[in-house]
């Protein structure tokens, strides 16, 4: 044996000089230690994915929900003003002398010439429609043609009554979905005449559903000229000979008109009413119902900052989830260091791989956590039950707060033991 | 080729003093199977592990390959380390999910070895320790002696100036162990190796062709030996 000439089968390797890990090679191990300790890898992407999936879908939720609140009521118009009778900021019962709303009011708002559509009076009365087939007693609103375009009416079949129905008082009536189908079922309606307190009307339209609003649904009430309410319909002359509206509403094209429209209407009005010589209180009321929805408004960032604190904490839990694993996984994982460092490593090379770990970690936690928690909102809004669409400031929140986690406690603690020295890493248990 | 001169450690915990290394001198030549005996508190794997570059003396000098040891810093001893040596350990110290042939390819890693040469002088390190058929195991699938096998299949593979083994067959039975020092004996014969062993048994070291005792941190013995094994 000892004869033999001393052959190395392994050449010394010539030197390339270069000391550490170049990054694809460092991307190779950090991959390759994550895809070897599998149940470590989905544990520590498991907090990730569930906070980051908690987040977006509680948010998303919340924000829908709230638009959906606010989109119910702003479906009656934001742009609207609505004109009433009574003083301002009193309740009902009022005393003393106050001159009713008239369709002199209307026609001197009218002829203020403002940026507004309308205005448009209203004069309601129950009576009795009589079909064919039933007979119920409802809402009649006597109003203009313009009251399409201010409550945004949408026509199920038919069309609204025009300027010349209302110039004509002629005998037509639009009525509203409930109402139609109390009355007629699922058959057709337009065409058929119906008997308002035993007047004829022709219906001429049916309105599409629009569900509840502060003043009751207009899907239960019918629609006719005004002239044909004053005049065929209901009691409406006063005492000096005026025509009688219950209201007189408008929206103005641009909203940021409002409050100068809302205080030209009130001038108007005090001059007409005489008020101003006697400097006496408004005997009306001028309401708009922006007001109305900031208040509402309150109530929604209520609903979804208690949300957004849900959320929250799932992922402080789902954060500290991260953190544990993290922790004892670089515990664990001492030895390695330590022996990494034995055979050449330097303490920048087990940084690094740590540093990718984590980040791949925590990257594809956050993804797979965006998936998850987009599916529910995505079900809900595809099935038409709720308009939820993920909101980009829940994937941003959650998948910052979470990556946060993932890399700060996956690198600080390697950070520590890459600084050990190699012996006492190596003799870690 | 190693020189060592005058070196001590001192550890200090708190208030107590711990002269590990009181003075040693010792010169190690390339291609020699030398083991460092003594019994157990003597300072045979501080002596190692300041071989090892793992950590540096209190004092004295070390130079390896004239390579002044005392004088780098972090990433130069990392960078010696990745080059001059090869470790063994009493534990093996494999990772263990992966298969025994990343584990041989893991230190040559960082030293800019391309991959497909890594991957070639893996494949002929455990080919030369009788392991070559079981490349793809994990250490979990291998025995204590299989798992060292694997383990100085990484120490080899690339090549360094010294193979240091502290305690190599503490972990296994005797006639694992035999097997064990044979192979390290025919690594340094035929392949021309240089192999520092730590032992506390006597046995372990007459495997060795120079045996060099330790006690309370100096050299007390330093001799050929002579009753060589089979
Ligand atoms: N990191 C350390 N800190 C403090 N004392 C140590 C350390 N390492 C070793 N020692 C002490 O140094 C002495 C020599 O230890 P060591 O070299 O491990 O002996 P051996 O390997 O011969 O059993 C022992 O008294 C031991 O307790
Ligand atoms: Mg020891």
């Amino acid at each position: 044996m000892s004869n033999q000439p001393v052959r190395r089968v392994l050449e010394p390797v010539s030197d390339t000089g270069r000391n550490g890990l170049d990054y694809r090679e460092l991307l190779k191990v950090s991959l390759d230690s994550l895809l070897a300790n599998r149940l470590r890898t989905f544990l520590t992407m498991l907090g990730i994915i569930i906070g980051v999936a908690s987040v977006v879908s509680l948010m998303t939720l919340g924000n829908g929900a709230s638009e959906a609140i606010t989109g119910q009521f702003s479906a009656l118009g934001t742009n609207v003003l609505t004109i009433f009778n009574g003083r301002p900021n009193r309740g009902p019962g009022q005393s003393g002398n106050i001159a009713p709303l008239t369709m002199s009011d209307y026609k001197a708002i009218e002829r203020i010439k403002l940026p507004i559509v309308g205005p448009v009076p209203q004069f309601s009365s129950n009576a009795t429609i009589a079909a064919p087939a039933a007979d119920k007693s409802s809402t009649v609103i006597g109003t203009t043609a313009d009251y399409a375009k201010v409550q945004s009416v949408i026509m199920a079949s038919g069309t609204f009554f025009t300027d010349a129905n209302v110039q004509g008082a002629s005998q037509v009536v639009v009525l509203g979905s409930s109402l139609k189908t109390y009355l007629f079922g699922s058959g057709e309606a337009v065409g058929e005449t119906v008997r308002i307190n035993s007047l004829a009307c022709r219906v001429i339209g049916v309105m599409a559903a629009k569900g509840g609003g502060p003043f009751g649904s207009p899907d239960d009430q019918a629609l006719v000229p005004i002239t044909l309410a004053h005049t065929r319909l209901f009691a409406a002359r006063t005492s000096d000979g005026n025509l009688r509206v219950n209201l007189i509403s408008l929206s103005v094209i641009k909203a940021d008109d409002i409050d100068f429209t809302q205080q030209r209407i009130q001038m108007t009005l005090r001059d007409l009413r005489k008020l101003n010589s006697d400097g006496s209180e408004d005997d009306f009321n001028v309401i708009n119902q922006a007001s109305f929805l900031s208040s509402l408004s309150t109530i929604t960032t209520l609903l979804t900052t208690f949300l957004a604190a849900i959320a929250g904490i799932s992922l402080l839990v789902g954060g500290i989830g991260i953190m544990n694993i993290m922790l004892v996984s670089v515990t664990e994982r001492t030895k390695e260091i330590g022996l990494r460092r034995a055979v050449g490593a330097q303490s920048r090379d087990i940084l690094l791989q740590f540093m990718i770990e984590a980040v791949v970690l925590s990257f594809l936690g956050g993804f797979i956590g965006v998936v998850f928690g987009s599916i529910l909102p995505i079900v809900l809004t595809v099935s038409g039950t709720f308009n939820a669409p993920v909101t980009l400031n829940s994937v941003v929140i959650s998948l910052s707060v979470s990556l946060a986690t993932g890399l700060f406690f996956g690198i600080w603690p390697a950070r520590n033991a890459a600084n050990l020295n190699p012996i006492q890493a190596l003799r870690h248990e | 080729m190693i020189t060592i001169e005058q070196m001590t450690k001192v550890y200090t915990m708190g208030e107590i003093e711990v002269h590990a290394l009181r003075g040693v001198n010792l010169t190690i030549h390339s291609g020699e199977f030398i083991a460092i005996m003594g019994p157990s508190g003597s300072g045979k794997s501080t002596l190692m592990n300041m071989i090892g570059c793992l950590d540096t003396p209190t004092s004295g000098r070390y130079a390896l390959d004239g390579i002044e040891v005392a004088s780098l810093n972090d990433n130069d001893l990392s960078a010696v380390r990745a080059r001059k040596l090869g470790f063994v350990f009493q534990q093996y110290m494999l990772l263990p999910r992966q298969s025994a042939l990343s584990n041989v390819e893991m230190p040559m890693l960082y030293r800019g070895i391309a991959s497909s040469e890594r991957s070639r002088r893996a494949r002929v390190a455990l080919e030369l320790v009788g392991m070559g058929n079981r490349i793809d195991h994990r250490p979990n699938e291998l025995s204590g002696g299989q798992q060292q096998r694997v383990a100085i299949a990484r120490a080899l593979a690339g090549s360094p100036s010294v193979i240091l083994a502290d305690e190599p067959t503490g972990a296994l039975d005797s006639t694992t162990s035999e097997e064990i020092m044979l192979m390290l004996r025919q690594l340094n014969r035929e392949q021309n190796l240089t192999i520092i062993i730590v032992t506390h048994e006597s046995d372990i070291a007459a495997y060795a062709d120079r045996i060099v005792t330790i006690r309370d941190g100096v050299v007390t013995a330093d001799r050929k030996n002579e009753v060589l094994h089979v």
